[in-house]
Formats: C-alpha cells, structure tokens, sequence
C-alpha cells in the first residue's frame, strides 16, 4: 500500500457533475467568507473570541450556526431525494443512479440526526441552562470547547466524504452484513464510523459536563425541584446521552474491528450475527430520539408559560412526564425490528412499552393547554412554533403508537408510513422546537431581535410545507411503498409522489425565510436592540440578565425560591438591584487546546478512512500530546476585579431605567 | 389542466377511501384482514384523545389570546389535582385497552404461528439473493426466481433465509413481513383469500439493485397450480450446488426463471454455509435437517438441537 494509503486522484469524484457543481458552490462560498473575514480583518476576533472561547453562550452560538448550515446541507439531500423520485416513476431512472442515491440517503439521515439536530439542541442547551440555574459557565469550560471542536470535526468529516471518496450507501442505521467489508468495500462506511466516532465523544462529554453542571453549579437555594423545565428536560436528555452514547461508541467499535481488523462481530461467516449489531444499534438510536425531543418540549414549556404570563400548569408532573419518558425510552429498542422473528410475548412486551410511552407525552400535553387556559396568550414567533407542534406531533404520536402495534408495524414497517411517523415527530416535534428556541432566545444570545413578520412567514411555509410533503408518504406508506427505492413504477404512487416533492419545496422556502430574516436582524440590529435583558417578561433568571448576557453572567450569584425566580424577584421588587460590594469574580481562560486535539483526530479520522498508517499515528499522538499539554498548563483562570464587574453592572441597570422610563 | 387534476385527485381520494389499489388497506388474505382491522381499531381508539387535543389546542389559542382582555386572566393558577387525575387517567385507560388489543393480536399475528393446525401447509423455502428473489418448492422439487405461484385458499408455510445481505420478505396484501437474514432461518404463515395476482418485494434496503427486488405472488385454484407446477417441471434447466452459484452472482432486475428439478437440501445448504465445518459436521451427523436453525433465538454456530425450541 502506497504512503497515502488507499487515497489517490481516483478519489475526487470528476465524473459526477452534481457532486462537482456542489463543491465549486462551496468552494465560492467559502471564499467568499474568507475573503470578507480578511477584508474586515475578523480573523483575529473569530479565533481569540470565538474559536478558542470556552464561554459557554459562545459555544452555544457556534453550535447552533453549524446546525444551521448541516440543515442546508441535510436539506440539499432532502429536495435531491424528493425530485429523484417525483421524476423516476413509471420506469423512468431519474437523474439520481443508485450508487449516488443511495449515498444521499444515508447522508441525510446522519446529518440530520447527528449533525443538525444535535448540535442545534445542545447550542440552546449551551445558551439557557447555566443562566437558567444561576450559574457562571459550566462544571468543565474547557471540556465543553473540546465537544463542540469534537462535533465540528465530525461535520468535517461527513462533508469531506462528498468531495473526497464516498459516504455509505447503508442507509442512516449502516446495517451489516451490508456494511461489512464485504458489501461495502469503499471507504464510505468508515467516513460513516469515524464521523459518528468522534462527534460522538463530543456528545458524550457534553452529557457529562452538563449534568455535572447541574449537580454542582445551581444558584444558591435553587433546590431540583425549583429548576426551570427546559432545564429539566435537558437534564433527563443529559442522563440518555450519559447512559447511552457509549452504546453507539461500543457498538460502532466492533464495527471497525470487523472491518479493519478482521473481526467477526457482525459478518455472516466466522460465527458473527448482524442482529447484535442491530440490537446495540437501537439501544443507542431510541433514547437517541428522545435526546432529540426531550429537550424541545422543555422549549415549548418555557415559551407557553412566558406568553400566557402564567405559571407552566402541573411543573412536578412534567418533571416526572419527562423522567417517566426517559426511562421507558430504554425498555422500548426492539420495536425498530418486530420483523425479525422474536416470539409473540417479546413483541408484544416492547409494543406495550412503546405504547405506555404516549401517557407520560399525552400528560405533558395537556399541561400546555391548561397552561394556556386563563392565560394570556400572545400570538408571537415562538407561540406559533409551539400551536404548531402541539397539532402536528399528536399526529406523529398517534402514528407511533400504531406502529408500536406488533400487527401493524409486520406491514407498515420500513414503509413509507414510518418515514411519515418519524419526521412527524422529529420535524413537527424537536426541530419545532429548536426553532421555537431559536426565536425565543435569540435576543438574549445576540442582543438584537429577529423579525417578526419574517418569522411568521417562515413559521408558515414549514407548518404548510410539512403537510404538503408528509402526509402524502402516509398514504403511500398505505399503498405498500417501502422506503429506500431509488425508482418506482406504480401509476398509482405517482401523484402523492409529486405532491410530496412540491411539499419539500414550500419548507425550502421556509428555510430560505429563516435567513433572510437572519439577515435582515443582522442588518436592521441597531434599530432592534434588546435594551433591558427581558423582552418577554420572563420567567427564568436568564431573563435577568444583560441582552447578550455579561460574560460572567451574574456579577452576583442570585438567592432562588421559586420555579419562577425572576418573576418572583420582579414582583417582590428585588429585581436589578444595585450591589453595594462586588466579589472578584473567578473566570477561565480561553484555550486553544479544543481545537488542537480535535483536529488532531479529524486528521486520525481522515487517515483512518484511508488507512494512512503513518498520518492516523500522528494525529492520535498529537491529540494525546495536546491534551498532555493542557493538562500541564496552569494558567487557566483568571480573576475579574470588582470594579469593572461595576461598571458592566451599572451600564447596564441604566438601560434597564431607562427603558422603564 | 387544472379541472384534469382536481378530478385524478378525486380519484386518487376515492381509491385510498376505497382502499383498491393494491395496498394494505386492500387485504386479500385472512392475515391482511386482520392487520388491517387492528390498525382502523387502534386509529379509532386514539382519536379519543388526539381529535380532543388537536381542537383544544385551537380553542384554547384562540379563547385566550392576549386581545380578548375581558376573558378570566389567573396567572398563579399552575395545579389542580383533579385535572391532572383525569389527564394521567385518560391516556392510561386508552393505553390498557389498546394494550390489552396488542398483547392478544401480536399472539394471533405471530408469524410464526401456523394458520391452520388440520390442514397441511404448503411449504415454500424462500432465499434472498442480491438482488432477486428465489423461491423452492421441496414437496414438488420445483424451485422458480422472482414468480411465486401458489393456490388461493392453501395456507402456506415459508421458510425464509438469505444468501448475503438482510431483506425482508413483504407481499403487502397478504400480510405480515419478515426479514430473510444469511445464516438463520426465519418463518411466516400467510394465506391468500381469493385467486390474484400480488405485488411482492423487499421491504428492507440491500444495496444497489435493492428497487428493482420485485417478485409476482399468485394466488391460483388448485388446478392452475398443479398445471403450473408440471409447467415448471419441463423447464430445461435444473438447480443444484453450481447452478446456484451462478444464480448468487449480483444481477439486477433479474427476469422469471423456472428449474425443473431442486438439489435436495439446498436450502439448508444455503443456510448452513457459513458455518466453518459445516461439510465435515453433516457427513457424521448424517441428516442436515436436524440441524435446522430457527431465528433469532438460534445459537449460530453450534448448530444444536435447542436452537430449534421454537419449532417443537
């Protein structure tokens, strides 16, 4: 084998002008930016404030801007699959030849899994959780640097597959025996292993420092029962990723043992059996979805209860709704494969469980509509996300629950009725929800507010765009289509077909609205700022905070009471005190560890896919070297002085006096 | 144009209402008929709460909306016991009853539960190859690609595994799925209600030629299978060990084939061939089929007697 292992020219995909015009569009973007980064020379900027930040609300945001263009990438692959298929009907190829189709679908599964919803999730959670338990920064900063540089390394490595090689043609869940050596010699189920691999430590630790965070670092007097809900139900998803990420990291483990070593895990010779790869697999991948919705309805708790300005209705309920889900979320795995032979008593044991899931998320809710009820609901961004959800994911839980029925799920499995299901809940429940976050805490992470009206158009286009381009595989689902089918010949699909396609568009116009509305909120940010902290009348005690917060967050450490802490703080009239004496406040310092040892195993990564012993050597003894570095290095913290904590402090309360005025 | 589409539209509404297209809303076997009752029964039973949901979720919004000051506004208001009592009861009691429909159905479905004790079976062993299907018919010694033939009325009994990848064995009007998996060996009971001809194919994505894994499922009397069966019969061609490989090279696509005459065993040869000493292992034991493997309780490799608990 060659000093670059199994890489040559071979592997840039000139042949495929798709693929091609793809990467020339990237390469413009990206030099475009670049080239505006250096005009305005932000350079430094991006890597002294944002690239080296362990500042959580920072992290946060880059978390959430990687969300933002994994979706446009997921989405690309999303419109490419729906126009494939409106146009191969009735023995017609398409435009899309299998090897190609088969690698989008996969593609788009984990992007929108792994490489969008995840990260969109765990920036809110980065953003509102340490400000909601009054706390400073999270248990481990640096920590939380290293995950989102892990994440980041792991979208490289997916996004590299596409001009580099190829990605899996396995579909998302990579089953063997199709993914072993074998069926998949190319190098594109290990961009799938290395990719998940890595951005998957990155989760791992994220779950780690947060409920660490949790435990050690709430406010004084805020007891767990008197954490915000959103705060809750990252918490309950912090214990999923906690117990359940080393499942994916195990499983995928043997996988690469298996193909890089010769193993027999998972072959169908040498003794292997697939089916521990697919138990293991949905071990992992069902908690998964609740890592994915659990939070989101969180979310959607926090907006119901701020614009009704009314208490959430039954807090300890939904707390224990939420405990409740989580826990069933782990008795419930096999019914991703009732089709595969286990007796009665097994199947119908894990559809009854599925099914007793629905009371816990029936509960919750109903909690929201009596939260409305003698309310004051103001019909604003994130309300609309929320009504939306609410209607959509009873849908998508109705449909769950039926095929969690043994006997229904033996003919709608694999159809097109559960790509329905799964994107009614996924779409119409936890990307519901993120974007609901998104308008709902966008003012307190950037200090200027999004627009309104554009916000409502997009709101529009997804909710109608998601019937149009939904409902349809429902019925096709009915009518016996199964998923995965490159292209069809039955007359009678055809129609829901084309209506589907049309659907997916009106969503990308949806996304379109979402940034232009980040543009025009970034262009119109003076006229918009968020002057007091508390556009909404809020809550929780991020709404205490300055509009972007102090990078301390709190010059002093709030007392808590109540659920609704700020709102009892405002309403006992203690809120935006002046504080005679401040303490130093005790900060870390940026670092550039993150990046470094998270490059350096995308390097490994890379060098893996291709077996590039020597690179693969290095980049995993240059991580170790790095993280040895940092664990050496002393000067990590730093103290701010009392008086600049007063100077930030009281800027900031006169624009709080100022705007009451 | 427009009038052109709104009246297909129409049509196509009246064919998912009146399920005739093909689908598992149009069952033509007792298997299908029943899956597809459990699913009306379970929608139903849910409606209960969802419809609920849905319209309260509208009301509510509108009801309260902030520009109605004269409603009752109570902001403290966050607990009543008597609300949360009913809103766990509800979904609960739902849940039991739905619970209680899906323990018994999933003993009813089970796939591989036979349908009928009295009657024999007609056994069918079902291989999948990449990417086609390959259908042997031991009681005649017949075995075609891609056709399955069978009488209407006559319950049958296969026997499914695969030479490579997984797939699932899936004719949406008769019925229940199953996955055919390299190594195991998987079972399904199905019957069809009325002669017909069925869309049959892989429910479960296998690699490049996956779309095209289609196969023809025909219901027949009993006459028109036994005219058939001697149809096959005087095919040219013969299926043993070397014929087989040939059939396992990937192809896609592939057209109907008929072989007259089946090496005997095959299909436990198929399934037993990934185990290292098989060969040396059959010649002591001297009978394959005792070895028979039942996923996916199966141990592996071993080949033991337990493995076949399920058959007994």
């Amino acid at each position: 084998m060659s000093i670059l292992g199994k890489l040559s020219w071979d592997a840039i995909p000139y042949h495929e002008p798709i693929v091609m015009g793809t990467l020339l569009m990237v390469a413009v973007v990206g030099i475009a930016i670049a080239v505006a980064v250096t005009r305005y020379r932000k350079w430094g900027v991006l890597w002294r404030d944002w690239f080296t930040s362990v500042d959580h609300k920072r992290l946060g945001v880059m978390y959430i801007v990687l969300a933002l263009v994994m979706l446009v990438r997921g989405f690309s692959d999303a419109i490419m699959m729906r126009t494939q298929l409106a146009l191969a009907t009735g023995g017609a190829e398409g435009y899309l030849p299998p090897e190609h189709y088969d690698q989008i679908f996969s593609a788009h599964g984990v992007i929108m899994i792994i490489f969008m919803a995840m990260p969109f999730m765990i920036g809110l959670m980065n953003i509102v959780l340490p400000l909601q338990i009054g706390a400073r920064d999270v248990a481990f900063p640096f920590l939380n640097n290293l995950s989102f540089w892990l994440t980041a390394g792991g979208a490289v490595l997916i996004n590299l597959s596409l001009a580099v090689g190829e990605f899996a043609r396995t579909g998302w869940m990579a089953y063997p025996p199709l993914s072993e050596l074998t069926f998949s010699p190319g190098v594109g189920v290990d961009y799938y292993i290395w990719a998940l691999q890595i951005s998957g430590i990155g989760t791992l630790l994220t779950g780690v420092n947060f409920l660490v965070t949790v435990i050690k670092m709430r406010t004084p007097g805020m007891k767990l029962m008197q954490m915000p809900i959103f705060t809750w139900t990252c918490t309950w998803a912090n214990i999923l990723i906690v117990a359940s990420f080393p499942i994916l990291t195990g499983v995928l483990g043997l996988l690469t043992l298996d193909r890089y070593l010769d193993f027999h895990f998972f072959t169908n010779d040498g003794g292997g059996n697939a089916m521990m790869y697919i138990n293991l697999f949905w071990a992992w991948g069902h908690p998964e979805v609740y890592i994915l919705i659990l939070p989101a309805f969180g979310i959607f708790s926090e907006v119901i209860s701020t614009f009704t300005a009314k208490r959430l209705f039954g807090y300890t309920s939904m707390v224990w709704a939420s405990g409740a889900i989580a826990v069933l979320g782990f008795m419930v795995w096999l019914h991703h494969f009732f089709t595969m032979g286990s007796g009665a008593n097994v199947n119908a044991f894990f559809g009854v469980m599925t099914m007793v899931i629905a009371v816990p998320t029936g509960v919750k809710l109903f909690n929201w509509l009596f939260t409305m009820y003698r309310g004051r609901l103001q019909i604003t961004v994130p309300v609309l996300w929320t009504l939306g959800f609410m209607v959509t994911f009873t849908i998508g839980g109705m449909t769950g629950v039926l095929l969690a029925v043994p006997g229904a799920d033996f003919v709608l499995h694999n159809s097109l009725f559960l790509i329905a299901h799964f994107h009614n809940t996924i779409i119409g429940g936890a990307v519901f929800g993120y974007l609901a976050g998104f308008s709902f805490w966008f003012s307190k992470s950037m200090g200027f507010h999004l627009n309104e009206r554009l916000g409502k158009a997009s709101f529009w286009c997804w909710q109608v765009g998601f019937y149009v381009a939904f409902m349809p595989l429902y019925v096709l689902g009915f009518l016996g289509m199964t998923r995965r089918l490159n292209h069809t010949d039955n007359p009678d699909w055809n129609l829901w077909l084309y209506i589907a396609c049309a659907g997916a568009f009106i969503i990308m116009i949806g996304i379109v609205l979402q940034f232009v509305q980040l543009y025009v909120a970034f262009r119109d940010r003076e006229k918009n700022r968020d002057t007091t902290g508390d556009p909404w009348n809020g809550h929780t005690l991020e709404w205490s905070t300055a509009s972007p917060p102090q990078f301390y967050n709190f010059a002093r450490l709030p007392d808590v009471h109540d659920i609704d802490a700020f709102t009892e703080a405002k309403e006992q009239g203690l809120a935006y005190q002046q504080v005679a004496e401040y303490q130093p406040i005790h900060m870390p310092k940026n670092t550039t560890a993150g990046v470094l040892i998270a490059g350096s195993l995308t390097v490994f990564g890379f060098a893996a896919v291709w077996h590039i012993v020597w690179l693969a050597v290095v980049g995993l003894i240059a991580a170790f070297g790095f993280f040895i570095h940092r664990a050496y290095d002393d000067d990590v913290d730093y103290y701010v002085q009392p008086d600049q904590v007063a100077e930030i402090e009281s800027q900031h309360l006169a624009a709080v006096k100022e705007a009451a005025l | 144009m427009l009038l052109r589409s709104w009246k297909l539209l129409a049509l196509l509404g009246a064919c998912l209402l009146l399920a005739s297209c093909g689908g598992i809303l149009d069952p033509k076997g007792q298997v299908a008929s029943h899956e597809k009752t459990l699913i009306l029964v379970a929608t139903g039973l849910m409606l209960i709460v969802v419809l609920p949901v849905i319209f309260m979720t509208i009301y509510f919004a509108w009801r309260y909306r902030a520009s109605r000051s004269n409603e009752v506004y109570d902001p403290k208001w966050s607990r009543s016991h008597a609300i949360e009592a009913v809103i766990w009861l509800i979904p609960l009691v739902i849940i039991l009853v739905l619970g209680t429909i899906t323990w018994r159905s999933t003993h009813v479905l089970d796939p591989y539960k036979p349908l009928d004790d009295e009657q024999p079976p007609l056994v069918i062993e079902v291989v999948s190859l990449n990417w086609k299907w390959l259908f042997i018919y031991p009681e005649q010694g017949i075995a075609t690609v891609n056709e399955l033939v069978f009488p209407a009325h006559q319950h049958l009994q296969f026997k499914l595994t695969s030479e490579s990848t997984m797939n699932s064995f899936f004719i949406p009007q008769l019925g229940s799925q199953i996955y055919c998996m390299a190594g195991m060996e998987t079972k399904l009971h199905l019957v069809a209600d009325e002669p017909g001809e069925f869309q049959g194919f892989s429910a479960n994505y296998s690699g490049a030629g996956f779309s095209g894994m289609k196969f023809i499922a025909m219901a027949t009397s009993p006459e028109a299978f036994a005219d058939w069966v001697d149809e096959v019969k005087s095919a040219p061609n013969s299926l043993g060990q070397r014929q087989y490989q040939q059939l396992a090279e990937p192809s896609e696509a592939h057209a109907i084939e008929y072989f007259a005459q089946v090496e005997k065993g095959l299909f436990q040869q198929v399934m037993h061939k990934y185990m290292k000493n098989y060969n040396s292992w059959k010649s002591k034991s001297g009978d394959h089929a005792q070895g028979q493997h039942s996923s996916p309780h199966a141990a592996h490799q071993s080949g033991s007697a337990s493995a076949s608990a399920k058959e007994s």
